[in-house]
Order: structure tokens, then sequence, then C-alpha cells
């Protein structure tokens, strides 16, 4: 007999392996599952979850598809969180404090609480991004929100209301088209191969027969 | 943690380390690619595929699942929709929500196109959210567009379709260039030179990345911008079938609200399918990397509307899928780790091939060592071999794994395994479909002049194996050219009357061909569900 679980699936019990995740757990329970299920991996934050042990007065936040049950777990999805993104021309803003203050003004309402970091299923040190943002420091910002996957379980905890993906989001593109140094390198092959200078040698190589590339690849010089 | 005997061949790792760093492990010649691959690649299992039987493919093989589905039949036999009642009028319909859909959609947008989304998941819930490993580009002075054309034509086999894999590497660094520009963060150094590595079978380091979070970084960024452009994104909706016209053109999709079952209307003047993959058939029975949709429907949908397929043959088993532990069974293990200098080593601690041979070749290699040569290791759950993650630290100073493959880190600490400290545990897992429908240079497919296809749905770019990188590229790339020449042509278009003909047609050529099934495809999510039963997703 496999090693089961009673587990609580919005209330109702289910008795599930012990070795599953939250999400393959409610599958076993039968669910088909459509919202609170994207990429199954870790990486898309469609799961965002909350639960808590029968017993315990602690509220935890997870990723239902990284989280393996546990005995008396009492689990309710998230299948979707009203986040609240604003929207702005990246080609028309600057990487300046007061744009945070005109986006995400309520980032000045932190109380300093850190339930955002506490609930953070990357572990990341969501209340410091928020402050890194505050002072305009973006570069910070988008460093320590790098790894988000905007689950938003930051969000739901939040007594100040804020976005915290949004935050995080806005920083990186900042940062990303603004602060970050320019690829000299990559600007000037952009412009190479626009004036044309790989035309004549890129039809050439589409025109070698197969035995010729064969030759042309089983020898080429791997750059150490 | 590991078992006491997976332990054992941990020491066993541990005690040919030091010999092994520095060292680099012999590559294979042609002729042992080839005998390996014919040997134990999924791909030459002849028992594993099955011929189709009607429809522009009919006579060739694809894998039995997805036969399957071209076989089975559509919704709209029983469940009847108007086509009269139009619920969405636009120019550019885009079938997928990710980061071909979403390129695509950018540029229709730019381009003075009224474009709209539909998606069966969220927007973003797609395989491009969780490429890990990094998008190439020949943008260094050692490097070229005609060298990446040579790696990526040699690594897959001389077959991908030359008009398409020179718009790939061509527009390659552009591609990186509109990126940088919405602003993604690329790893950089303080010159700003894009810090670039080797991908299996790269002969350059070309490799540009997002630490191990690069196909989210770039999802998210044009996930951010489809909504910043306020482009209509209509989420868990699928399209079901496309509608055509009395002119034999496409003329939108009929759409299913995943939720609440209704059907609607969508007429465009231009459609793109952008669907992506399709790892969830669980193909041969393999785990998959792919996310939660990747059920092949824009396949279904466009073969029934007459767009042949290319290579639907040929798939991409990643060669470092998790073996172990069994919550993550499957999951990626980016190549980047084998990039930044871990090896792959068997049982008793040998390193049994280069790292950095192509996917196919090397995921065929890790399937004979676990077989034929019988040095994998046990698991409760399986069998692998090692990625001996250690070697990074070791080769490359402490905090390189935290700072290079975050993602992977944390990913196995969940699950109480340091990979700074301990090897990992892998096998091959399902990732890619090498093959897809067919499309000329321009984007179009060749037998409807308003349909396009972009992204992984697309067959012939990479010819019969994919390295890494190119698929994020291929994406951005081709969703981009897609999204601009659907706009360009909706000027051309006139829409006839609607119909569903070629459906009924389609199933009158099942009836023909003496086929019955019980089944109704596209397929859109997978049967999960225990009481479904059809493919145990429990370790998937």
């Amino acid at each position: 007999m496999e090693n089961m679980v009673n587990v609580y699936f919005f209330g109702k019990k289910y008795t599930v392996p012990a070795d599953l995740t939250i999400m393959t757990a409610m599958e076993y329970a039968g669910y088909t599952l459509k919202r609170g299920c994207g990429c199954r991996h870790g990486f898309c934050g469609a799961c965002a979850t909350m639960y808590r042990i029968k017993g315990k007065n602690e509220l935890k936040t997870c990723l239902a598809c990284q989280t393996q049950v546990q005995e008396g777990m009492y689990v309710a999805s998230i299948p979707f969180f009203p986040t609240d993104k604003r929207t702005y021309e990246i080609d028309e803003i600057r990487p300046e404090q007061r744009i945070m203050m005109e986006l995400y003004p309520e980032i000045y309402s932190c109380i300093g609480c850190n339930a955002c970091t506490k609930a953070c299923t990357q572990n990341l040190n969501v209340m410091q991004y928020i402050a890194y943002a505050q002072r305009g420091e973006f570069e910070k910002c988008a460093e320590e929100s790098f790894d988000c996957i905007a689950c938003g379980c930051c969000t739901v905890r939040c007594p100040a209301e804020i976005s915290h993906p949004m935050v995080g989001l806005l920083a990186r593109r900042l940062t990303g088209k603004y602060i970050a140094p320019k690829s000299e390198h990559l600007a000037k092959r952009v412009e190479e191969i626009h004036e044309g200078a790989y035309d004549e040698l890129i039809e050439q190589i589409m025109q070698k027969p197969i035995t010729e590339m064969e030759e042309l690849y089983n020898h080429r010089e791997i750059e150490k | 943690m590991f078992t006491p005997e997976m332990m054992e061949s941990v020491k066993k790792v541990e005690a040919t380390r030091p010999s092994r760093i520095g060292m680099e492990p012999r590559r294979m010649t042609a002729e042992e690619k080839d005998t390996l691959l014919k040997a134990f690649h999924p791909d030459y299992r002849e028992e594993a595929f099955a011929e189709i039987k009607i429809g522009p493919n009919k006579g060739q093989k694809a894998p039995k699942e997805l036969t399957h589905l071209l076989h089975s039949n559509s919704r709209l036999l029983t469940d009847k929709v108007d086509l009269d009642k139009v619920d969405y009028d636009v120019d550019v319909l885009v079938i997928g929500g990710g980061g071909a859909g979403s390129s695509a959609a950018i540029e229709a947008h730019e381009a003075g196109a009224k474009v709209m989304i539909v998606t069966k998941l969220r927007i973003g819930d797609a395989n491009t959210m969780m490429a890990e490993g990094g998008i190439q580009a020949a943008d260094k002075a050692n490097d070229s567009p005609v060298q990446h054309y040579l790696d990526a034509f040699g690594g897959g086999h001389f077959a991908a379709r030359p008009e398409l894999l020179k718009k790939l590497v061509m527009e390659a660094p552009d591609a990186i260039q509109w990126l940088n520009d919405l602003g993604v963060m690329f790893d950089k150094d303080a010159e700003g030179n894009m810090m670039t590595t080797h991908g299996g079978g790269t002969s350059r380091k070309r490799m540009h990345a997002c630490k191990d979070y690069s196909g989210a970084e770039i999802m998210r960024t044009l996930r951010d911008e489809v909504i910043n452009r306020q482009i209509p994104v209509v989420e868990f909706t699928s399209a079901v079938e496309l509608i055509k016209d009395d002119k034999g053109q496409v003329a939108g999709a009929v759409l299913l609200n995943m939720e609440t079952g209704d059907y609607m209307v969508a007429r465009a003047k231009t459609v793109i399918i952008a669907t992506g993959g399709a790892g969830r058939m669980h193909y041969q029975g393999f785990p998959t990397s792919n996310h939660y949709g990747a059920t092949a429907d824009g396949l279904v949908l466009g073969y029934r509307a007459g767009a042949p397929l290319l290579y639907q043959d040929t798939i991409q088993y990643h060669p470092t899928g998790v073996a172990y532990p069994s919550q993550i069974f499957g999951a990626l293990v980016t190549e980047k780790v084998r990039s930044i200098g871990a090896m792959l080593v068997n049982a008793d601690g040998e390193a049994f091939m280069h790292p950095l041979e192509t996917r196919d070749v090397a995921a065929a290699s890790i399937i004979r060592e676990c077989t034929e040569r019988g040095k994998g290791v046990k698991t409760p759950i399986g069998t692998g071999v090692w990625l001996d993650t250690p070697m990074i630290e070791e080769m490359s100073g402490a905090g390189t794994i935290e700072k290079r493959i975050p993602a992977m880190l944390r990913m196995y600490m969940n699950y109480g395994i340091d990979m700074r400290k301990l090897p990992i545990l892998v096998y091959p897992t399902l990732h890619y479909q090498n093959g897809g429908l067919e499309i000329g240079g321009d984007g179009f497919t060749k037998v409807i002049p308003n349909l396009l296809v972009a992204g992984e749905a697309v067959g012939g770019i990479h010819g019969r194996n994919r390295l890494m990188g190119n698929s994020l590229l291929d994406v951005i790339v081709f969703g981009r050219d897609a999204g601009k020449a659907a706009a360009a042509r909706v000027k051309e278009i006139t829409l006839g009357k609607m119909n569903l003909d070629h459906v009924q047609a389609y199933a009158q050529e099942l009836e023909k061909a003496g086929l019955h099934s019980e089944d109704v495809s596209p397929l859109l999510l997978p049967k999960y569900a225990r009481h479904e039963g059809t493919v145990d997703s429990f370790d998937k």
C-alpha cells in the first residue's frame, strides 16, 4: 500500500499518495484543471496556492506544481487575482524616480510589514525590491526581483494594496532598455546585416550541395 | 534526498571528479552519431509511429498519438455553431499567446492592423515561458550568420528548409536588438558585451541568456508590451476549428470558452496559428518539459483545413530532464548547466560523452548508457545518469550556480538537493516538436493564401533536430515576421461567405478511409484527472 495522506481541497477531504505535488494530487482526486495550472514546472505563476496545516495557525503560500502534499493540508488555489497593472509606452518613459510615483504611487504606502516577502513562493526579498523602487534605484529593484514569476502571492497579502510583480517588471524593462550598457557588437552586426554584408555569403551556403555541407559541418572549427 | 544506492554511485562520481576537471571528452564522429541515433533515438522506434490515412500527408508517418488526433472528429460535427453571428471581427487573429503569438500581435499592431489574441490558458502560459538556457544570435566578431546557418543545418541533419533557416540566422541579431529595446535584461558584462556561451552543437559561443529565466524574461516582457498596447487577449478560449470562405481562404475561427463551453465566432482577414508544441501528448510514454496546453492543436486545425505538415515524424527529447525526485520528474534541466561546465557521468563515475553534443545525440547516448550498457543509476522511479553540477563551482568559483542558473538551484532545493554539493540525476524528456505545419519563407502556408504559422507549430525551420537557443529565436523571428506579413496581407483580402465545409469534407474522408474514432480533436488539454484515465500524470 502506497503511503497516503489526507488533504482538503477547498475544504473537502481526499486521500492521496504522499509523494504527489498539490497539483498532481488534485488530478488524482479527480479535478480536471483549467485554471490554476500553466507550465507545471515553476516558471509561469499560474498555480498560486494558499494552505494551512490542520491545527496550525500559520497561513502559507506556494506554487501547487512545486509543493508536495502534507497530512492535514487545507488547500485553496488562487486561480486569478486582480493584480493592478498600469499601462505605459516604453519608448516614452525614462528611468526616473517620478515614473514610479506616477504609475505605482501606492508603493509609498508600504507599511513595512514584510508580508510580501514572507508570501513569496520564490523566496525573494520583495519588500526590499519595493524599497529600491521607491528610491528610484531601478537596477537594484530589477536584480532583486529578477526571479519573480508573478504568481501574485505577495499582492494577495499586501495591506498597502501594492501590485509588486508589476513594479518589478517596470523596473526590469527600464533597466534592460535604458540603464544596462549598450551592446556595441550587437548594434554593429545588425547594421552590417541591414547593409547586406552577408547577403552573398548566405546565398552561397544555401546553394551548396549536401555533400559539401556535410564536409563543412563535420570539419568546422569549434571555439574553445 | 537520494537513496543509499544512489549515494554509493555519487561517491564514484566524486572520486573521478578531480581527473575530469579541465579534461574535454572526445566528440563523436559523424558515423558514430549515425549509428547511435539509429539504435537508440526514439524517432527510430517504428512501433511508436502510425501512418496518416487521409489528407495532404496521407501515407506518411507521425507519432501514433498525433495520427490518432488527425483521425479523430471535429467537435463541430455534433455541436452546431451559427457562423452568421460574429462575436469578434478583426484583421488579424492570432491563435496562441506564447512567444510567437505575442510577437506577431505586437508587430501586427505596430503595422496598424486590428489584431486579437485568443489563447486557451493565459497569455504567457506557453513553452516560451519555460525556456531556460538562452537564445542564439551570431553577433560577436568571430561569428557570422553563415556560421550559425552551418551549425543549425548540420545539427538538424541537413533537412532544414534553406529559405526558413536563412531568415532565422539573418534576422537573429535584429531579434535580440528588438528584445533589448523592449527592455529584456540580457546577461551583459560592464562594457555591454553579451555574455554568451556554447550550446550543444554550436561552433561559436552565441547563446545569449537572462540567467536561466531566459524565456520567462522574454515572455513577461512581450506580455507586458501586448497589454500596454491594449491588444485584446481573449484568455481561456481555444480555437477548435478554422473557418473558411467560399473562395477557399481562411476567414477566422470557431472559438470555445474553456470554462463555460460556449462557442463563439471570430472573423478575421488573416489568421496566424501560433499554438506551440505537443509535449503533453507524451509520445512513447515520455514525461515532458512542456506546459499544460502543449497538445498540437494548431496542427490539427491547420491539417483539417488542408495545410500540409512537414517533419511531423521527428520529435526532440531533451537529454537532461529531471529523473529524480518524482515531484519534478521530466522537468527541464537547462542545457546551460552543461554550457557552464557540468559533465554527463554514468553510475561508475565515467564521463561517457562530450557534454555538448547535439540534443538528439546526447539523448540517444544517455538512453544507451541506461539500457545496453547498463551504466544507468537506478532510482525508485526509473533510471538516469548524473549531471555533475559541483564541477561548475570547482571550475568557476563559489556562487556561480546561484548567479547563472538560479532556477535550477531553486527547483532542486525545494526537494532538499543542493546541486552545488551533489550531482543531479537526469534522463531524456519530451521537449520539442521539430515538425509542424509547412510554410514558405513569407510565413504563409503554401495552400491557403491568408493563413500563417509561427513558432513551434511550424515544421522545417530546424530540420530533424533543433539546437538549443534556436527555438526562443524562432518564436521571435517568425512571430514578428508573421505579424508584419499578416497585417500587410489584410489590405488584399476580401472575405466571402463563411463556411465549415472543409470540416464536413474531412469527416467524409475519414469515413471513406474506414476510420471511426470515438474521440474529438484538437485535444486542448491532456486528460490527467484520474477518472479520465488515459494518461498518468501523477509523476509527470
